[in-house]
């Protein structure tokens, strides 16, 4: 009975959708106020009703009903509570009821905190994400519906991907959707001002908080996508251009130049109609990506359900958002008014330029991840673009937007003096050239290039923009200087500078681990000793553990370096009961400037093992760099200026221009 | 109406981009029937992972039932499968021929000699042109080849116990008994 609870408020939902759709949107071009305020607690009603959906799902989870088939597939008595409840969208129907809550989550977001909006404004934009909303809906309503039932009910459930049981990826995928889910609401700002055609600075000044929280979410969720595709996986790599996941890298590009392209519009009036583009884009992206995962058309590691049907459906769902959308576009686009005139050397031609980067590489990212689609339906043959392709692409893409990022934070806007920044920015080139040159060295990298130019370019983005900061603190003194200047507005510029100084601790990461890494497979018998990087391994042998539902081997291995002891390593290898499916859990001595890092391969009578063992130097500084990238956006939406110009408007409540934000930096 | 035409320029590359996806849901990529079924595996004339100066040939596999297996050391899919690969062949159920492709020699021996080495014999195709006449759609792609050099099945994809024990084992045995 209870399952069915859930099935009919998903109903109920999908008809508050509808509603949320409809009613506000023809309130606002009949003016009849009262329709286009019903938006908002119809955004509460439909959260409402998704959230309980949710709950049911979780409780027949948690409860082991596998009477709904859902729970059955992925579901299991033996299984944690911290799992069943993950097992809840870690399949395909759970997922989607997932995306459509926190799609509404969002809505609801928009109705509380949209007090500075005009009315018309915010009955648009919940129209759009109830248009969005009633697409995911019916798909999970008339294709995957995850209460389902079976009779009889089976006694024991099949269980959740053994390889998705880890803490990371319990909350990976909510982090993800939150991100892809989070750019509807950048897309329907851009949508219901195209309605209205009101494209202004106050329409970027709205969108941007939402954009960067939505970013926010979608950095963390791929750093800590990465981060468990690196230990659990056993393969000690942290991205392998998967098609999955590629599917939330190109919106995360997208947003990137997206988040950049606001700033020019709020402050600048520029580049409105390509701002609005990447509105459409970033989540058009996200969609497709959902796309590319549930329909199958490509052939992916991740290797969820993939059914046709669902294809058709999700494609017949992006013809009308994405196609619509764009055909809207193309219908009010040309009305857009120009902005603000700047010279060629400003700081709009460096955000355009770095904009222009990041959407070359989100499409070049696409026609990797499609072309093997694309020859097959030419018939050209069958390919596959493999790891080698996608690594040049970024070599060949980032260290121009790493060069741009170092100009652009310090150039003003309109119109730069050349002169002047090269003044500025002169010391900060002569160290990143001689740190570049330094790391060449033979004690270094005996006269790597790579390691030259990612050193050489990290240094360049930290210590252009030490100097910016530098400047900014110029007449003020000390620490307190600083720190009221970060309490009076200048947490959006501190936050830039933190999420572009993480993008330096990534280029060293990235850099230093793929030219310092070293691994090893070896076939070891307890008691010998492997050397690798300097520290020595010793196998102590393997003995046979038990956990909750699985049987596993486990490892020990010590290890040291110039004979004292660094770590005890315990890698596993696991035997689920349920998928018969044999996972390797890596050991790993985590550490700021190494890993080490060892997996057990396969047994090889007598005691002998085939293992892999992998140093990893500066490994972490990948996700540390992406981890301070999240942080840094944080910082910028908690800026004084958006609580400031909402306090403002509040007084001047639903008129049509704003006033101007006051301009931080 | 100039000006329409610029701004619809995303809406026709998206255009393009559904045309295709609306394509690919008609394929399925893991088990594309390849039109190689039924067919003698193409000709070739290749060195071997473990010496550039001996020649493979096509005809030098005639005689025996063969598992053909696309590999490469930057395929991620490859690892997983390789240990199944190394437990087949260990199994002595079927002999396993491998296609390296588009690879690099010394990388390639390093993992064969760190990880096993399941293959009685191991092709080089460092350009890729016999797996394109084998119509390779991504690595790792294995077929099932009679003594007669005919394919006979394609999995595309990493193959596992499963897939070995029910689809392909019953062929092989089928094909042997037939000689």
């Amino acid at each position: 009975m209870i399952p069915e609870l859930g099935h009919f408020t998903l109903i109920l939902a999908l008809c508050l959708a509808i509603t949320q759709a409809v009613v506000p949107l023809v309130g606002s071009y009949t003016r009849t106020i009262s329709w286009m305020a019903a938006s908002r607690s119809l955004a509460w009603g439909q959260f409402v009703f998704l959230a309980i959906s949710l709950a049911i799902l979780t409780y027949a989870f948690l409860g082991n009903d596998f009477s709904v088939i859902y729970v059955a597939q992925n579901g299991n008595t033996k299984l944690p509570d911290l799992y069943k409840i993950s097992a809840v969208w870690g399949a395909h129907e759970g997922s989607l009821l997932l995306w459509a809550c926190m799609l509404a989550a969002w809505s609801v977001a928009i109705a509380a905190f949209s007090r500075n909006l005009p009315l018309e404004m915010v009955s648009r934009v919940l129209s759009v994400m109830g248009m969005v909303s009633i697409g995911f809906l019916l798909f999970m309503l008339l294709t995957s519906n995850p209460f389902d039932r079976t009779f009889p009910a089976p006694f024991e459930g099949g269980e959740l991907n053994p390889m998705l049981q880890d803490p990371g990826l319990a909350i990976h995928p909510p982090l993800l959707y939150m991100g892809y889910v989070g750019f509807s609401v950048a897309f329907a700002f851009a949508i219901a001002a195209l309605m209205g055609g009101r494209l202004d600075g106050s329409w970027a000044r709205w969108s941007r908080p939402w954009t960067t929280i939505a970013w926010v979410f979608l950095t963390l969720g791929i750093v800590l996508g990465s981060w468990w595709a690196y230990y659990e996986l056993g393969w000690g790599g942290w991205w392998f251009w998967d098609p999955v996941e590629n599917a939330s890298f190109m919106p995360w590009l997208i947003g990137t130049a997206l988040m950049h392209s606001l700033a020019v519009t709020e402050k600048r009036g520029a580049f409105k109609s390509w701002t609005v583009l990447l509105a459409i884009s970033a989540f058009s992206l996200s969609l497709l990506g959902t796309f590319l995962v549930r329909s199958g058309v490509l052939t992916s590691v991740h290797s969820f359900a993939a059914d046709p049907e669902r294809g058709v459906f999700i494609l017949m769902f992006l013809l009308v958002v994405i196609g619509g959308s764009l055909l809207l576009y193309t219908w009010r686009a040309p009305y857009i008014s120009g902005g603000g005139r700047f010279d060629l050397v400003s700081r709009e031609t460096f955000l355009l330029g770095n904009n222009l980067l990041l959407a070359v590489f989100a499409a070049l990212v696409l026609l990797g991840t499609l072309a093997p689609l694309i020859y097959d339906a030419l018939e050209l043959g069958k390919i596959s673009v493999g790891f080698p392709w996608f690594n040049r692409m970024f070599l060949l893409t980032t260290p121009f937007l790493a060069l741009l990022m170092g100009v652009g934070a310090l150039s003003h806007w309109k119109h730069a003096e050349p002169s002047l920044f090269v003044k500025q920015l002169r010391v900060a080139f002569i160290i990143s050239l001689l740190f570049g040159l330094l790391s060449l060295l033979p004690v270094f990298s005996a006269g790597n290039w790579l390691v030259g130019l990612g050193m050489g370019l990290a240094m360049w983005v930290a210590s252009s923009h030490l100097v910016n900061v530098r400047d900014r603190l110029k007449n003020k003194r000390g620490f307190a200087g600083f720190w009221l200047d970060f309490k009076t507005g200048g947490r959006s510029y501190y936050g830039m500078i933190l999420a572009h100084l993480g993008v330096a601790v990534f280029i060293v990461g990235i850099t230093l681990v793929s030219n310092f890494g070293r691994e090893e497979d070896v076939r070891m018998s307890p008691g010998d000793v492997s050397e690798i990087a300097g520290y020595n391994f010793t196998f102590e042998g393997v003995t046979q553990v038990s956990g909750p539902n699985y049987n596993a081997s486990r490892g020990r291995f010590q290890v040291s370096k110039d004979g004292e002891h660094v770590a005890t390593l315990e890698p596993e290898k696991r035997a689920y009961f349920v998928k018969t499916m044999p996972m390797t859990e890596a050991a790993i001595d985590w550490g700021l400037t190494r890993d080490l890092y060892v997996s057990l391969g396969e047994p090889l009578g007598g005691g002998d093992w085939s293992l892999r063992l992998y140093y990893k130097p500066y490994v972490r500084w990948i996700w540390l760099g992406g981890f301070l990238m999240g942080l840094g956006g944080i910082l910028a939406v908690t800026d004084r200026r958006y609580r400031t110009s909402r306090m403002r408007s509040a007084k001047t409540a639903d008129t049509a221009n704003a006033a101007p934000a006051v301009s931080g930096g | 109406m100039n000006q329409y035409l610029r701004y619809s320029i995303p809406l026709f590359v998206f255009a393009v981009i559904a045309a295709f996806l609306y394509k690919g849901l008609g394929m399925n990529p893991r088990e594309i029937p390849s039109p190689l079924i039924g067919k003698s595996v193409p000709e070739f004339s290749l060195p071997t992972v473990e010496d550039a100066e001996t020649i493979v040939k096509s005809d030098n596999l005639l005689g025996k039932v063969y598992l053909l297996n696309v590999w490469a050391t930057w395929c991620v899919s490859c690892r997983a499968e390789h240990q199944t690969l190394v437990h087949l062949s260990r199994s002595g159920k079927v002999e396993i021929v491998g296609l390296n492709w588009k690879d690099d020699r010394d990388k390639a021996l390093s993992w064969l000699n760190r990880l096993g080495d399941p293959y009685v014999i191991n092709i080089f195709d460092k350009k890729g042109r016999t797996a394109i006449d084998l119509g390779v759609y991504g690595a790792p792609e294995t077929f099932l080849v009679d003594s007669k050099g005919v394919i006979h099945y394609k999995h595309a994809g990493p193959i596992s116990m499963e897939l070995f024990n029910e689809t392909l084992l019953p062929m092989i045995e089928d094909l042997k008994r037939k000689g």
